[in-house]
């Protein structure tokens, strides 16, 4: 199968990873954990960039920018070099960014994603470093405010800016790809993206292989699926009215879901890059074997282990390795019940709880998914029960063996279930006669009475065959 | 009164009194100059010096005044630059520099005047008005550390902080009759200097004496894990203080002698040098082919550098602001009544050469250039020693003479900014009268060799008499 893109559809990302785990700014020894903190708690001269402050980079930084380079299959640069990018705003302190310009940490790479049609090559571009600026809040809406106040407690943490090349063919690929950056980023430990900003999204899009429009501020992977699909369907619209698409810059409201004009090619900023004279140019390629070391499995390598390793399928292997989280839950479980068990209670019904509730795998112990799998497997609860089960435990908390107990959840012993199918046979002989005519559907009935008798706590399978082996008697 | 004493006088004179009276003294005077060259006493100097005194006067530099520049942050005491934009702006940290002069037990008695962040050679521009030269109260202190420079010649500290970018700390020191140096690119910490070209600028000493040049450079110069620019490097300053310069080689480039020098300045440093040669060292004129495209190089790369740097004096967060009802507005009449029209003119300029554009005839232009001044010092100094020449070409002009020709005030600065393009040190001492007024002997080492200079520096001291001149204006 060959996916024909037939509205000629490019996307390119541009993605800010905000990298939260550092425990020091880009450029200066302030606490990054500054996210339930007051405002302006987290700062120093020179994230502040009062006058006379000099930067110093966090040499841990480096290391997590080529371990990220290295984990989306990019070069790593000999030497790099940090610029200033200059520009006014009031949440940047100093009226220019640091960032990389020429020499860019990490140069060309790739990850893979599920596409349209099968697996489909992403290209990385480039991923480079850069600090981030602090946060402005508008005092009632920004056209309306009376005032704006500036949180600079934000300011100076590391960003990763990773910039793909326009290979997605639609919004859903390029929420895959959004998927699988965030996929690789955990596994790599460099960041915490549930936290707010850790990870924004600009795109480039275009239709009909055309002119590209770039989208900015996204915040969300939901909002850039959204956004996107918006802007190609405006596009779409546009030129179908024999409008031509300009290069541009628009802004996306998140709230209405459209995205609006904000600057067009002639209007573009001179950032007026030169090199930061405060920072030496940086060797790197001395340090990429070291860090190279500490690479941990990645998604899609786990993935063909999982399949190796547990005789898993592909559904089941991709569902559990996207999330380190979950993955390193799962191995845990499978170490303890049979894999292939361990993989339909933690992928297809555990997850599926979790995901309703929007909880993730850290509500649920191992030790409690081993103990209700043990339950099913020695044939002592029914699915359903085990479904229950962790239903309770997610909405009401206890471990699975006090929740079978309070609820009498063990399958009833083989005599009641007898004196049921007895008893159904006695009080009704005439679906009896039925059956035994030829009538097929009179079995059901009497397998129904059976649940009714046992309050549906003998297998339906299991009542089944008794009353059926009763009949043959 | 003034009372030139260096640090070791100064040092007795606390151990016959005290850390207090000597400050006090020296507050006394100040508090009666007429040249402006403080803008700021401190407040805290007293009390600095009476705790010095309780803990017995530890430190090498136990309850010395020393004056700072208006651009090096000092915790607690204002910090403007000389400028309107950053008028009442206290910062909350010290500089690397202040905190090794406090270490030492250093008194910080107050803040000196200098051109509007830095951009200047006669301390005209400065928001708190011209500092005037000891000498002739008609005349410019020299520029940027006027203010550095001028209260040392007059007696009223003994030793001061400048910063040099351009020549900014020996152009003045040349003017006013004192010692200064400007040490080697990543000597000194710049951590809390208020950046004007970072790329050029070091903290540099001034004083009346070579030997407090090295006390000073003992205490401030170092590795600093704040300044990425900064060098580990082990120095002792002080070893250099020898009088002996038997064997020395000396480089004369015949380019710093070119068009416009005044003849009484070329003929001090030519008696200079032929006092060396009776001292036992030997000269050897050099070219320096590149000297005549320094000069462009160097404002183009240092206006660059301060169109980024001065980005963020905007009103929002500290110094001078004018209202507006959008922060565009704010910032924009922040910005055009808060600097002055030097400072304008330079980020203007700056701007100009970093755009798209412009960027690879000026920018990228002015660094190959620099490149190739680098290479004419590193060719020069591999066959001699040190390098000697005028410090400034002209003995200090007069107040306002050229205050409206930006041009012919940037041309006063072409024997020192090919010394800061690369990066080498120098130090500018008194070698002689032209009309009444000082002229200085520059010394140019090569990287990280001090002690060279101040070797050569020293020994001149001691043979001659130059540094003992004291202007006539001060009693
Ligand atoms: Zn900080």
């Amino acid at each position: 199968m060959v996916y024909e893109n037939p509205d000629g559809v490019r996307i390119g990302l541009e993605v800010h990873v905000q990298l939260n785990k550092l425990n020091t700014k880009l450029f200066c020894g302030c606490s990054t954990e500054y996210h339930d903190s007051e405002p302006n708690t987290h700062v120093c001269p020179v994230c502040l960039g009062l006058p006379g402050s000099l930067p110093v980079i966090n040499e841990k930084a480096v290391e997590y920018a080529i371990k990220i380079g290295l984990a989306l299959n990019c070069s790593i640069v000999e030497q790099t070099q940090f610029h200033r990018k200059n520009y006014y705003y009031p949440d940047l302190p100093k009226g220019f960014q640091t960032t990389q310009y020429d020499f860019p940490i990490a140069g060309e790479g790739r990850i893979i994603i599920e596409g349209e049609d099968g697996e489909h090559v992403v290209g990385i571009t480039r991923a480079h470093m850069e600090e981030d600026p602090g946060r402005l809040q508008h005092m009632g809406s920004i056209d309306r405010s009376k005032g704006t106040l500036i949180n600079y407690n934000r300011s100076g943490m590391t960003l990763i800016e990773i910039v793909s090349e326009p290979d997605m063919r639609s919004p859903k690929e390029a929420r895959r790809y959004l998927d699988k950056l965030r996929s690789i980023l955990d596994y790599l430990d460099v960041f915490d993206g549930d936290l707010e900003g850790a990870m924004r999204v600009d795109a480039n899009v275009s239709v009909h292989w055309g002119e590209r429009v770039e989208v900015k501020n996204i915040s969300s992977f939901k909002g850039a699926e959204r956004a996107l699909l918006y802007e190609i369907m405006r596009q779409k619209n546009h030129i179908r009215r024999g409008g031509e698409i300009v290069l541009e810059t628009r802004h996306f409201d998140e709230a209405r879901g459209v995205t609006i004009s904000m600057r067009t090619k002639e209007e573009e900023h001179d950032y007026r890059y030169f090199p930061e004279p405060d920072l030496v140019p940086l060797r790197v390629a001395d340090r990429v074997p070291k860090v190279r070391e500490t690479l941990p499995e990645l998604p899609d390598a786990k993935r063909e282990r999982f399949m190796e390793q547990y005789g898993l399928g592909e559904t089941h292997a991709r569902a559990l390795t996207t999330e380190i989280k979950v993955a390193n839950f799962f191995e845990e479980v499978a170490a303890k019940v049979d894999p292939k068990d361990a993989a339909v209670w933690v992928s297809d019904i555990l997850k599926g709880e979790l995901n309703y509730r929007e909880l993730s795998i850290d509500a649920f112990t191992v030790e409690d998914i081993v103990a209700v799998v043990e339950l099913v497997t020695a044939n002592k609860i029914t699915e359903k029960s085990a479904v229950e089960i962790i239903r309770t435990v997610l909405d009401d908390g206890g471990k699975p063996q006090e929740i079978v107990e309070a609820k009498g959840l063990l399958k009833v012993e083989d005599d009641i279930v007898a004196t049921a199918v007895d008893e159904a046979i006695a009080e009704n002989p005439e679906a009896v006669a039925d059956y035994l005519g030829g009538k097929e559907k009179s079995l059901n009935f009497l397998v129904g009475k059976v649940m009714q008798k046992t309050k549906g706590r003998a297998d339906a399978r299991e009542a089944r065959e008794k009353v059926l082996a009763k009949l043959n008697e | 009164m003034a009372a030139w004493t260096d640090i070791s006088g100064i040092r007795q004179r606390i151990a016959d009194s005290s850390a207090e009276e000597v400050t006090a003294s020296y507050i006394e005077t100040i508090g009666k100059s007429k040249i402006n060259g403080f803008t700021t006493v401190s407040e805290e100097a007293i009390n600095a010096a009476r705790e010095i005194d309780a803990n017995g006067h530890e430190g090498p530099l136990a309850g010395v005044p020393i004056a700072i520049k208006e651009n090096i942050s000092t915790k607690g005491l204002s910090t403007t630059c000389s400028s309107k934009i950053l008028q009442g702006y206290v910062p909350p940290y010290d500089a690397h520099v202040i905190e090794k002069l406090k270490e030492a037990g250093a008194v910080i008695i107050g803040k000196t005047n200098m051109d509007e962040f830095a951009m200047g050679t006669s301390t005209e521009s400065s928001y708190y008005g011209p500092t005037f030269n000891p000498w002739d109260m008609d005349r410019v202190p020299g520029g940027s550390s006027g203010g550095s420079a001028a209260v040392v010649a007059a007696g009223e500290v003994p030793v001061s902080l400048g910063s040099d970018t351009g020549g900014s700390v020996r152009c003045p020191a040349a003017y006013c009759g004192v010692v200064g140096l400007k040490p080697t690119y990543g000597c000194i910490s710049r951590y809390g200097l208020i950046s004007y070209a970072n790329s050029l600028e070091q903290i540099g000493p001034l004083s009346t004496s070579v030997a407090d040049i090295a006390t000073i450079m003992d205490v401030v110069a170092g590795y600093d894990n704040r300044d990425s620019t900064s060098i580990n490097r082990e120095n002792t300053y002080s070893d250099a203080l020898k009088d002996d310069v038997n064997g020395l080689k000396i480089g004369v480039p015949e380019e710093y002698f070119g068009e416009g020098i005044d003849e009484n300045v070329e003929k001090a440093v030519w008696d200079s040098i032929a006092k060396f040669e009776d001292m036992g060292a030997t000269y050897e004129k050099v070219s320096m082919p590149h000297t005549k495209y320094a000069l462009a190089s160097y404002y183009i790369i240092a206006m660059s550098e301060a169109s980024s740097n001065l980005a963020r004096f905007d009103g929002t967060r500290y110094g001078y602001r004018v209202e507006g009802d959008n922060w565009h507005v704010m910032a924009s009449k922040t910005r055009a009544e808060g600097f002055g029209d030097e400072v304008k003119r330079r980020i203007l300029l700056g701007t100009y050469a970093l755009s798209a554009g412009y960027h690879d005839k000026y920018y990228l232009k002015a660094l190959k250039v620099r490149t190739l001044v680098k290479q004419d010092f590193d060719k020069a100094l591999s066959n001699v020693d040190v390098l000697m020449a005028p410090t400034m070409p002209a003995p200090a002009f007069k107040i306002g003479e050229k205050i409206d020709d930006p041009l012919s005030l940037y041309l006063a600065d072409v024997n020192t900014v090919p010394i800061n393009l690369a990066g080498v040190p120098s130090i500018s001492v008194p070698c002689g009268l032209a009309d009444g007024m000082p002229v200085g002997l520059q010394i140019i080492g090569k990287h990280f060799d001090e002690n060279a200079i101040i070797r050569a520096a020293y020994s001149f001291e001691q043979n001659t008499d130059h540094n003992k001149a004291r202007p006539p204006e001060v009693e």
